[in-house]
């Protein structure tokens, strides 16, 4: 308890000309921000701007190459994530680290920066007990981390911050893993921290409604430049969008048609197993006709991830089945090559490109051994795949150094469109799709939406699954809610009610 | 089985408990070692070598100075540099542990052989046993319950570990460098030094189970002192869910499995117990085959280990 004893309220931090280099590249170019005590700064920026290298140079984790921070009214050195600590510096970061095995409680004692040799457990939880009750909010403090859902494990994260005695935390997307719900109550319950005196919260975020319901002030960083920072009170959604974006044309808005056509793609009965083995996953009955955007909509963690592996292929089902256009379909290169299915996974990197190959070869995993007549092909046509490769980048604009280079030199967002652009070319039955804007920028957005929109007034049959409602409420023709490996919800786009669904998403109807 | 009749049926199950106790040490003490070592996010497969290296060091050392303790002193020695080198060929970069871990596990066979040579001959003293049998007038019960002290001492340290794991700041800080490189970081942990201190424990405790073999059971140093029981006691830490208390039972198990063949020879079964001198090896496929899934990952794993990323 001896950090939490020690806060005496916020912090105020000031970075002054703060610039950044990683060998030519420049990261950040002359950064100053100031950020009051007490208030809820909010960082925008679009991927790549700089927001994660700006703040990982206040906590240490870069040695910056010029500049300098100071905390309160004193200049200080923040060698490492240590000496930041010191300062009450702390951070909650987008990839959550809190040691998957151990306890919440566990996780907390040992992030301390004094750990007894020898931990007396009772009357470590007693301490524990005492401090939870002062929070506003509370975790389950016994249960290993990696059983707890996405936004208990936030709470935790924050929870232990403030044990830590933290006068200043940063948060990187904060919200990206919650339901609206949970995200309006975490961030109230932050901003009414920060309107305590006990905190000052500098938040990196996407999401401009969660910057104007809750930040006091916000910053906006365009490529390593501060374009400007102002009272939220002062600025509408327009004005940061455009601080954001800058001189770039967002694609516009693709027209929805209008033609549903016969049942492209249905799920019977399908019970599988959850990743932890405790739960299972039962859709009785899902279908998409072609030519309509079914959108699942949930809390992750609720059963999306298992049925999408089921429908890529990635795990087999206990029982059930999918068709496509009636027929049985068992995943696998043929059926897919025979039924036009395409599949867009989450995290594409991993669940749908081989890293270490080269963005020419990722590109032809559906096409390699196929002649341009379809027939099957021994060798390959290198010469054919390259330029192949370089049509489809030019057209995707997917920004590479070259087609010969590994797909794990992307970065997330060329390797989102890349795998847009392997699978969206040839004809298509059916596009299954699972959060493809993940953190992706403003732009990137855009595109990739238009696209999806563009398959479905194409004809085909459009599975979206998706942890961001904004997307599903935007795209989807029907929504569904699934909750606890089950669809407990369905409503039609014409009446769809947020707070409702919402409702549904948490698992209280 | 023509001599089924005469078999004292009570023999087997009395000598296979013997046997365990026996055999079970150095399993006990090199998956033990494996599971510190694990449990701070590295695989050293080159605890084999180890155990050969200690088992030589050991007897070489208890030869030279006539006392058996300070043979296992020297092995458990032997065992920290063998496990430090491991530990600092890893820390470089691009170094893969897997195939570093086979390198010294050659090496260190190669090594044991080599300086080992002298010592196949002399006879060294031996490490002491306690007598728990006194009480029984058979001769069976007072073999079988003829303990070492090792093995007591190996059974402390597999609840020391487990409760070390559980309720200090060393055992939860090796925990967080094994399941989370990026939360050891921002926690200020020095990762390397963490696994380097680790992995030169599990090595001194591989020397302890090495100087065991050749200190007791058998109880003289020679090339074929081993037979692959390092490897095995690696298998054994994933079978055990990297937990040290069911590295005990796992290592009881394997000792038993082990002893099957002679407790049949001792107690007159002459025909086809060679078959059951494979059961050890059997049983690990065995129960490799029967915890794995294609579907589920490892419970428990270590989320840094090469082998569960």
């Amino acid at each position: 308890m001896t950090g939490f004893a020690a806060a005496a309220g916020a912090l105020s931090v000031e970075a002054v000309g703060v610039s950044m280099r990683f060998g030519d590249v420049v990261a950040l170019d002359d950064v100053s921000v100031r950020v009051e005590a007490g208030t809820m700064h909010a960082l925008l920026g679009e991927n790549g701007a700089g927001k994660s290298t700006f703040v990982k140079c206040l906590m240490g984790f870069h040695r910056m190459t010029a500049g300098q921070i100071v905390v309160g009214s004193r200049e200080v050195d923040v060698r490492d994530p240590r000496a930041a600590h010191a300062h009450g510096l702390g951070m909650v970061y987008q990839h959550f680290t809190l040691v998957p095995s151990l306890s919440g409680a566990e996780n907390m004692v040992i992030s301390r920066e004094r750990v007894p040799t020898v931990i007396d457990w009772q009357a470590e939880r007693a301490a524990l007990a005492r401090f939870v009750d002062t929070m506003p909010f509370t975790a389950p403090l016994d249960v290993p981390v990696q059983r707890l859902a996405a936004g208990e494990r936030q709470k935790l994260e924050i929870l232990k911050q403030l044990y830590l005695g933290r006068r200043f935390l940063i948060l990187d997307e904060p919200t990206s893993v919650l339901t609206p719900g949970e995200a309006d109550e975490l961030l109230g319950t932050l901003r009414d921290l920060t309107r305590s005196g006990r905190l000052t919260v500098l938040m990196i975020t996407h999401k401009l409604r969660e910057v104007s319901a809750f930040a006091h002030v916000v910053s906006v960083l365009r490529q390593g430049r501060h374009v400007g920072t102002g009272r939220v009170a002062d600025l509408d959604h327009g004005s940061m969008a455009a601080m954001m974006i800058g001189e770039k044309t967002v694609r516009a808005g693709t027209e929805r048609g209008n033609a549903v056509g016969s049942v492209g793609l249905r799920v019977q009965d399908l019970r599988t197993p959850d990743r932890t083995g405790r739960k299972e996953i039962v859709i009785d009955s899902l279908s998409v006709r072609s030519g309509e955007i079914v959108g699942i909509a949930g809390i992750s963690g609720n059963g999306q991830t298992e049925l999408m592996e089921v429908l890529t292929g990635q795990r087999r089902p206990q029982s059930g089945g999918i068709r496509i256009d009636g027929r049985s379909y068992v995943p696998s290169r043929a059926a897919v090559h025979a039924t036009g299915v395409r599949c867009l996974p989450e995290e594409p990197l991993r669940n749908a490109c081989a890293s270490r190959m080269s963005l020419a070869e990722n590109l032809a995993f559906r096409t390699f051994d196929r002649t341009v007549d379809g027939r099957r092909r021994f060798w390959l046509d290198r010469p054919a795949l390259r330029s192949r490769a370089r049509d489809l980048a030019a057209r995707f604009r997917i920004h590479a150094a070259s087609v010969e280079h590994p797909m794990a030199s992307l970065s997330g967002g060329n390797v989102q469109r890349a795998v847009l652009a392997r699978e969206l070319t040839g004809t298509i039955r059916v596009l299954i799709v699972a959060n493809p804007c993940f953190g992706l920028d403003f732009a990137a957005v855009a595109e990739v939406r238009s696209r999806i929109l563009t398959v479905r007034n194409s004809g085909a049959a459009v599975l979206l699954i998706s942890e961001d409602l904004d997307e599903i409420l935007e795209l989807a023709d029907r929504i569904l809610v699934m909750s606890e490996g089950r669809i407990v919800h369905e409503t039609a786009r014409a009446c769809a009610d947020a707070a409702v669904i919402g409702r549904h998403m948490a698992g209280r109807p | 089985m023509a001599s089924m009749p005469d078999v004292d049926l009570w023999g087997v199950p009395l000598a296979m408990l013997g046997g365990a106790i026996r055999v079970s040490t150095p399993f006990l003490f090199v998956s033990l070692g494996e599971c510190l070592t694990e449990r701070a996010g590295r695989v050293n497969l080159g605890l084999e070598g180890t155990l050969v290296l200690g088992a030589m060091t050991g007897y070489g050392a208890a030869y030279e100075t006539g006392s058996a303790w300070l043979g296992v002193g020297a092995a458990a020695l032997a065992g920290t540099l063998f496990g430090a080198v491991h530990g600092v060929v890893c820390r470089l970069p691009r170094v893969n542990d897997i195939a570093t871990g086979i390198a010294l596990m050659l090496l260190g066979i190669g090594l044991a052989f080599f300086f080992g040579k002298p010592y196949i001959q002399p006879v060294a003293p031996d490490l002491p046993a306690i007598p728990f049998g006194w009480w029984s007038e058979s001769p069976q019960v007072r073999t079988a319950l003829n303990v070492n002290v090792l093995f007591l001492a190996g059974c402390a340290l597999a609840v020391a570990l487990a409760w070390m794991f559980r309720a200090t700041r060393i055992g939860l800080t090796i925990r967080v460098v094994g399941d989370s490189s990026d939360a050891a970081r921002a926690m200020g942990v020095r990762t390397h030094t963490v696994r380097l201190l680790a992995t030169a424990a599990g090595g001194a405790l591989a020397g302890v189970g090495g100087a065991y073999l050749s200190l007791y059971y058998p109880g003289s140093w020679n090339e074929g002192i081993s037979s692959g029981q390092g490897l095995m006691a690696v298998a054994l830490v994933i079978f055990a869910r990297w937990n040290p208390v069911r590295c005990l039972g796992a290592a009881l198990l394997f000792g038993g499995a082990g002893a099957l063949g002679p407790a049949l020879q001792s107690v007159g079964i002459t025909q086809g117990y060679h078959l059951f001198y494979a059961a050890p090896y059997v049983l690990t496929l065995g129960l490799l085959v029967a915890t794995s899934s294609p579907t589920r990952a490892l419970a428990g794993a270590p989320g840094e280990l090469s082998i569960s990323r």
